[in-house]
């Protein structure tokens, strides 16, 4: 293998694999490294994305669509169920055949894949990143490159590195448990959320259908909350309750960094994508179309600065996702400040409010008016994003 | 408030056999203290000063004080 590349991207989820196709689609040489032995494996995610949030990047295939969704079922502590439909919203994916076959994509338009490469150090020319230095199958590597874009997840190590400040505060750490369990008769069509301090205190609980009445079940809490009981406390509650013989496919733990994006996603010789650079919807906790997209934005910036031979272009990235996606996620995380410390009866109360709106007016935006009617400052931010 | 270290033994310990590699713990160290590999993952000694964010962040109980560290 060739020991220097124009482009090299640390990781090879979603926003490193769009990341390394928009950067090869330039024309310029690309190697992506990730340190687990598959693409699209271990799935740490609920795999629930919208289909406006799909549809730019991979042509649509049956293959990785696990479940087509239609509604949304919101489950207030007291039981009371709020029903909310959207026609064709979205979908639950397959994720690790569409990882592999982002992946894929990628490797088409030229990019060379390297898998159990772990990334465990950078290189340096006086304070430009210019390359990384890495493990493969037991032998420690060096591999220059002009431009290192870290989509290296929630661990963010790559960034630190390089003298961004990645860290997440644990506050902002959704702490998230999941297993994926068969023989959940659930409606197929529907993503089932349940709030409340006993079953995902700070965040939600989730419910999510995918393909043969299998399912994903899962919580995110905040660290804040995780310094009293853990995740997996709640998951075990809750499966107990409520599917206590469902037989278990698999189980799985993972990290939401939910909060606005990183003050500095680039810097001389490096670029941030993805859950790396705080690229989460902190509402949703969803991160797999505004990593694609924060990835797209990067791999194409990397591609054109190596063709321009100017560095100073990468710079460029912060404004451009700022504008584009950064913005509505400031006021994300406002909304998502402003439900976190509602207690139990003030969801019933939502949950009763909301339900005098007939079925075929019931909206996300409207949803939220009613949980935050005596928030104003709220109410715009709402009217922003929503309406 | 957790006990410090005084001898500079550590005392948060991971559970290795429960560990799922899932990295909130990287993720929420302010020091950049833990290596995670594939399947393997510890922390680097020197520059943990037991914080206790990677504890309060685990969501599957993996990581814990040892027995020196829950004292106060």
């Amino acid at each position: 293998m060739k020991d220097n590349f124009d482009v090299i991207v640390v990781g090879a989820g979603p926003a490193g694999s769009v990341a390394a196709r928009f950067a090869a689609e330039q024309g310029v040489s690309v190697l992506m490294l990730e340190k687990d032995r598959d693409v699209g494996y271990p799935v740490r995610c609920g795999e629930a994305i919208s289909k406006k949030g799909i549809e730019d990047f991979i042509p649509m295939d049956e293959k990785w669509i696990a479940a087509k969704i239609s509604k949304f079922s919101l489950n207030a502590p007291n039981g009371s169920e709020v029903v909310i439909e959207f026609g064709d919203a979205g979908f639950i994916l397959e994720r690790r055949i569409f990882d592999y076959e982002l992946a894929k994509i990628a490797a088409n338009k030229g990019a060379l894949i390297l898998t159990r490469a772990y990334v465990n150090g950078l290189l340096f020319d006086e304070d430009k990143v210019s390359g990384v230095k890495y493990e493969y199958q037991g032998e420690q590597r060096e591999v220059r490159g002009k431009i290192i874009i870290g989509a290296d997840g929630v661990e963010s190590r790559i960034g630190r590195w390089a003298g961004l400040e990645t860290f997440t505060h644990f506050r902002d750490m959704e702490c998230c448990v999941q297993v994926t369990a068969s023989n959940i008769n659930i409606d197929p069509n529907t993503l089932y959320f349940y709030f409340g301090k006993y079953v995902a205190p700070g965040g939600y609980f989730w419910v999510f259908p995918k393909a043969g009445r299998s399912a994903n079940i899962g919580l995110g809490i905040s660290g804040m909350e995780g310094k009293k009981k853990s995740a997996l406390h709640y998951l075990n509650n809750f499966m107990e309750k409520n599917f206590p013989d469902a037989p278990i496919l698999t189980s799985i733990a993972g990290g939401v960094p939910s909060t606005t994006t990183l003050k500095k996603i680039s810097a001389p010789g490096i670029m941030l994508a993805g859950d790396a650079a705080h690229q989460v919807n902190p509402l949703s906790g969803g991160g797999i179309a505004s990593g694609m997209i924060g990835g797209s934005i990067a791999g194409r910036i990397a591609g054109e600065s190596v063709k321009l031979n100017n560095q100073n272009h990468i710079l460029t990235y912060d404004k451009i996702w700022h504008e584009r996606i950064g913005k509505r996620h400031e006021i994300y995380n406002r909304l998502k400040n402003g439900v976190y410390n509602f207690d139990d009866e003030k969801f019933n109360k939502i949950a009763h409010s909301f339900l005098k709106i007939p079925v075929n007016k019931r909206t996300l935006g409207k949803l939220f008016t009613t949980a935050l009617f005596n928030n104003p400052p709220l109410l715009i931010d709402i009217a922003k994003v929503f309406i | 408030m957790y006990r410090q270290a005084k001898t500079g033994k550590l005392l948060i310990d991971i559970l290795h056999g429960k560990c799922d590699f899932c990295g909130c713990c990287v993720g929420v160290c302010p020091e950049d203290a833990i290596e995670l590999k594939e399947a393997e993952i510890f922390i680097i000694d020197p520059r943990c000063t037991n914080c206790a964010k990677c504890v309060w962040s685990c969501p599957i109980e993996v990581i814990k004080f040892n027995k020196e560290g829950v004292l106060v």
